[in-house]
């Protein structure tokens, strides 16, 4: 098929689309706007823009064809499996989209008196008592902004408690090896130094390790349950009762909680403060990397410290808190964000968790942690897994299977490109060599399970067959092959300019 | 002129008091295509095994230690340009900075070429 | 459950071929102590129409913002956004992609965020621009992190002219991190002296224009004094419609652009998400946070995109990254810039102007309120009216609410701790309002006051 060339550059359904500042013609314009009128004299200051943008002038159909064209390179989990671990890519119910485009929901201003915004509050209230109910914490912090920005808000919370309590000398956190970047990463934007903790053959935490590295200057632990590997800490009571005794508290990442929504409530685990991803557990849309949400569950000695705003409940209905005196015993450590969180994500995620409700939540963690194990128990013979069993809601395997074939990871997952499929997480976790992570999540059928490891085995096979070339030449059908990302690192064109990106 | 070796990969060249210091072949070569290097401005004090410059691949990003302690007197301007020559020529055109020592006795505690092949051959 | 697939006899065929006696078995490994064995005690699920009637309920306790005249900014504007961007937005493609990390396969989002960069270096007359972050504030945030990285000196300062929930983010965020804070008062006459603060110790100063309270200055003398002693100039736009109409910052020798881009594309959702413009000089490139595309070509030599100089970030960085950040904002970006493609240079520019004469008109209007009198020298399309000596602008818009008019927001609301700011009230106007709405709101500020 690579063969075929045609005059235009286009191969059937597949559509080139040049960059929108290379179809423009000035005086098109996509959307109506009232011309201004005369006003007798402007309030610029003198400061008005001398020279023009820059911008193209399109027409509304020449934007709707170029968007169309974009899209149609782009694999989404509307296209199909896409099973990208830790990720969670679970399929995105259009009724919580529905519901976000609600104007009693989607057109109203932070800042509206809260009395035309009883129902907001709700919303916020609502999907708050579900956070809590769920993980049978006290409290939670709605504002954050994404998984990383909770993280940091739990520490912050994690900080201001020992500075409050006169135990500001901890500034020490540990972190297993396996752990994401964002923790370490997280930990210094706290002023934290960050001490890493090695894990056990099992993929596990290893408890003695952590135990000898707790002292009176270790602010906290953060830990993920289920961890990166997709394994659950089945020595995590111990390791939280440590870790208080110790005078430090635990944080957990919550990023992996889809496993365990209705199996487990984490208050039960010990964890003092864990952000829930909103768009991975409770399925809003990813939407190309974010918008996300991050609520951060608290525990009793840290919920005073919870950042600004939160909504109580008032003596003339919900009240919304913007400043620490408008609410007796708060002290909290500050605002992470501008308004009062991701508002929009929030009547996505109340919409799914009440679609499912309790029951339906509990199935889906079941289905989630059946898939991931199917998976793993069709797949184990044929490539190499990292870990015994049972898994939780993702499988780990590496690229021991790959030895002396010539192919790397990498080049297998581009080669599931080519067949159809959006590939596995790649090397990630960083503990085991070549890392493959698959999550294939609860909404994924048998029959797309089945289909998919049929393909994972007969590439398999064929990579033990010593097809090495076929690997590194993948993909070949889709609308565009490898890039050179070496190229793009060394002398990096970060925009378009007139003249200077000429199609290559 | 005689040249040191580090555990972490980096070379020092030394003529009297004065060095210069970059990664060797078998650091480029773990580390993939080059992609930018930041290199130390003039006068600035280094310290054995501290910070001195960055190097970066597309997927790893690295600090380069210096071996000794010292002034700088130049850090290599070309390769703000040319980030491959760190690949293509790691011991000679792609070095990434000179220094005045403050301690040559330091020297003493690197490896010399032979212990380093053998160190790394151990790597291996 | 319509979103979960699996029959019992499927749920039984998987376990049979894992070998397992039951869903619980693979939970082994969660201690017995934790273990739920039936839902935690809260509501069961619900129809797709019970979940509506519920959602709808909630909706008509608002009021919404189409439903009455309204007037409220403060960083967060109502425009009109086309019918077509909503459409095309909800394309599961752009909708339940992740980020693009397999670019062979996700050409559509690199494409898209390389447009986006591109317009938001045209807006703000800067060299580069990242895919973006989470919303205005905490660009903000990071971009006093970021000069204080650039300038490796640790004094901030934050005009009175700064969005305060910026400032208060900047504040939270820089807290732990061994730098300095300065932040000034609230500034609703554009009276602060922030030339003479720059000194040698100062990593940059942060100011927005067109200001908090309204105000649009002139920052190219303030830009050559921060040079003067190697301090950077951190610009923050609350309203990138004004780029349509006034200089740009990096007319004005800004160093870093950073922005809240929700005006466009997105609508007001009660404040989130945002959409965090950051943009900066390309010799600061590598000390920008968030993420970056760039152009390349594939082996075929055809040209394409990808996510590039990431070693700035966490995943490979850990705890030397520029931020944690780890996403963006990706769909709202997506949102903003179809919006800017559907207006173009030539749409752009008029909505702008439009924006501009309504509020002038508004202001004009606000003349026949007795006693009222705006005290923003300039503007775009929002500044402060002084309600008079004795007046309670919070008071003012409860009152308005009362008579079904979303009339501005006190500036005590973020000012609690400053009495002279109690009689202020920043009102916005933008092409959404007509004339009918401005003389309801005159004729209601009459009646109240």
């Amino acid at each position: 098929m690579a063969e075929i060339t045609t005059f235009s550059g286009n191969r059937g359904l597949q559509l080139e689309e040049p960059l929108i500042f290379e179809q423009g013609s000035p005086g098109r314009i996509g959307t109506d706007v009232d011309d201004a009128g005369p006003i007798d004299e402007d309030r610029l200051a003198g400061l008005a823009r001398k020279e023009a943008i820059g911008l193209p002038d399109l027409s509304e159909p020449q934007v709707v064809r170029h968007y169309t064209r974009l899209s149609q390179k782009n694999y989404g989990i509307d296209s199909g499996f896409y099973p990208l671990g830790s990720c969670t890519m679970k399929h995105n119910p259009r009724l919580s989209e529905k519901m976000a485009r609600l104007p009693g929901l989607a057109d109203l201003h932070p800042f509206q008196p809260k009395s035309t915004v009883q129902g907001a509050l709700s919303v916020i209230d609502s999907l708050a008592h579900w956070l809590k109910g769920l993980t049978g914490m006290p409290a939670v912090a709605m504002s954050p902004a994404a998984g990383a920005h909770g993280e940091w808000c739990g520490l912050m919370s994690i900080r201001a408690y020992h500075d409050d309590h006169g135990e500001g000398h901890r500034t020490r956190v540990l972190v297993p090896e396996s752990a994401h970047g964002t923790n370490p990463a997280t930990a210094s934007m706290c002023g934290y130094s960050v001490d890493p903790v090695p894990a056990t053959e099992r993929g596990r935490v290893d408890v003695a390790a952590l135990k000898a590295k707790l002292g009176p200057d270790v602010a906290c632990i953060m830990v993920t349950n289920p961890n990166t590997c997709g394994l659950f800490e089945d020595e995590i009571i111990e390791i939280a009762r440590a870790t208080h005794e110790a005078g430090a508290f635990f944080y957990c990442d919550g990023a992996n909680y889809n496993a365990i929504v209705g199996r487990v409530k984490v208050a039960d685990l010990g964890v003092d403060a864990m952000h829930i991803n909103l768009h991975k557990t409770f399925s809003t849309p990813h939407g190309g990397g974010g918008p996300g949400a991050g609520p951060t569950v608290l525990s009793e000695k840290l919920a005073p410290y919870a950042p600004l705003p939160f909504v109580v409940h008032g003596t003339d209905g919900l009240e919304l808190v913007e400043h620490a005196e408008q609410a007796p015993g708060a002290k909290p450590f500050g605002r992470v964000k501008g308004y009062h969180g991701q508002f929009g994500v929030f009547v996505r995620a109340l919409a799914y968790i009440l679609s499912m409700g309790s029951d339906g939540l509990r199935q889906a963690s079941s289905d989630a942690v059946l898939n991931a194990n199917y998976l793993l128990a069709s797949l184990k013979d044929v490539l190499s897994a990292s870990f015994d069993g049972p898994c939780m809601h993702e499988c780990l395997f590496d690229d021991r299977f790959l030895k002396d074939s010539g192919i790397s990871t990498l080049d297998f997952a581009k080669m599931l490109i080519d067949e159809g499929f959006h590939p596995m997480t790649m090397y990630f976790p960083l503990v085991v060599h070549g890392a493959l992570l698959m999550e294939p999540t609860e909404t994924e059928s048998k029959e797309t399970l089945d289909g998919f490891i049929k393909v994972v085995r007969a590439l398999a096979a064929k990579a033990k067959g010593g097809e090495a070339d076929d690997f590194k030449a993948a993909p070949r059908l889709t609308p565009r092959r490898r890039l050179d990302e070496t190229q793009a690192a060394r002398q990096p064109v970060l925009r378009w300019k007139h003249g200077a990106n000429a199609e290559g | 002129m005689t040249m040191y070796f580090t555990k972490d990969h980096e070379w020092i060249s030394v003529d009297g008091s004065l060095g210069t210091v970059g990664i060797t072949d078998y650091a480029q070569k773990a580390l993939g295509d080059i992609v930018y290097a930041e290199v130390p401005e003039k006068g600035r004090k280094v310290t054995k095994g501290g910070d001195s410059a960055v190097v970066e691949s597309v997927k790893a990003a690295s600090e380069v230690y210096s071996p000794v302690s010292g002034t700088v007197t130049a850090g290599n301007d070309a390769l703000a340009g040319q980030p491959a020559l760190v690949n293509e020529s790691p011991e000679a055109d792609g070095w990434f900075f000179k220094l005045e020592l403050s301690n040559t006795a330091e020297l003493e505690e690197l490896m010399d070429r032979a212990a380093y092949d053998e160190y790394v051959a151990g790597l291996e | 459950m319509r979103y979960l697939p699996h029959t019992d006899a499927d749920r039984r065929a998987m376990l049979a071929a894992i070998g397992a006696k039951d869903v619980d078995s693979l939970f082994k490994d969660v201690p017995a102590a934790a273990r739920l064995d039936q839902p935690v005690d809260l509501p069961a699920g619900l129809s797709e129409m019970a979940v509506e009637r519920a959602f709808t309920r909630m909706a008509g306790q608002n009021l919404s913002a189409g439903c009455a005249p309204f007037f409220i900014g403060a960083g967060i504007y109502r425009h009109h956004v086309p019918a077509t961007v909503d459409q095309l937005l909800t394309r599961g493609e752009f909708l339940t992609s992740y980020t693009p990390y397999q670019p062979e396969v996700s050409q559509g989002t690199l494409q898209y965020l390389f447009e986006f960069q591109t317009q938001i270096c045209m807006l703000t007359g800067m060299e580069v621009a990242n895919a973006s972050m989470y919303d205005g504030a905490t660009a903000c945030a990071e971009a006093a992190v970021m000069a204080a990285r650039v300038t490796r000196k640790k004094k901030i300062i934050l005009s009175g002219s700064l969005h305060p929930h910026y400032v208060e983010t900047t504040e939270t965020v820089t807290k732990h991190l061994g730098l300095e804070l300065e932040s000034l008062s609230p500034d609703p006459f554009g009276m602060e002296d922030l030339m003479g603060r720059v000194d040698s110790q100062t990593a940059c100063v942060v100011v927005q224009n067109p200001g908090f309270f309204g105000g649009i200055r002139d920052l190219t003398q303030l830009a050559d004094a921060c040079h003067e002693v190697g301090a950077l100039l951190v610009v923050a736009v609350a309203e990138p419609v004004s780029l349509g109409l006034i200089t740009p910052p990096g007319a004005m020798g800004a160093d870093i652009v950073v922005g809240e881009g929700q005006s466009l594309g997105m609508g007001l959702q009660f404040g989130g998400p945002g959409l965090g413009l950051f943009a900066t000089r390309e010799k600061y490139v590598r000390q920008m946070p968030g993420r970056l595309c760039g152009q390349t070509v594939d082996q075929d030599g055809k040209r394409g995109f990808v996510l590039t100089l990431s070693t700035r970030e966490q995943h490979i960085r850990r705890e030397k990254a520029t931020s944690n950040i780890c996403t963006n904002s990706g769909l709202c970006a997506l949102a903003f810039t179809m919006h800017l493609s559907l207006l173009g240079e030539t749409g752009l520019t008029r909505l702008a102007k439009l924006n501009h004469a309504n509020a002038v008109r508004l202001e004009q209007a606000l003349r026949q309120v007795k006693g009222a009198k705006v005290i923003s020298q300039s503007y775009f399309n929002e500044f402060s009216l002084y309600l008079g000596d004795d007046v309670d602008a919070a008071d003012v818009v409860e009152k308005l609410a009362a008579k079904g008019i979303l009339g501005g927001v006190a500036a005590a609301r973020f000012f609690p701790h400053w009495p002279e700011l109690r009689p202020v009230l920043l009102l916005a106007a933008t092409e959404t309002n007509t004339q009918d709405d401005m003389e309801a709101l005159v004729s209601a500020l009459n009646e109240v006051l």
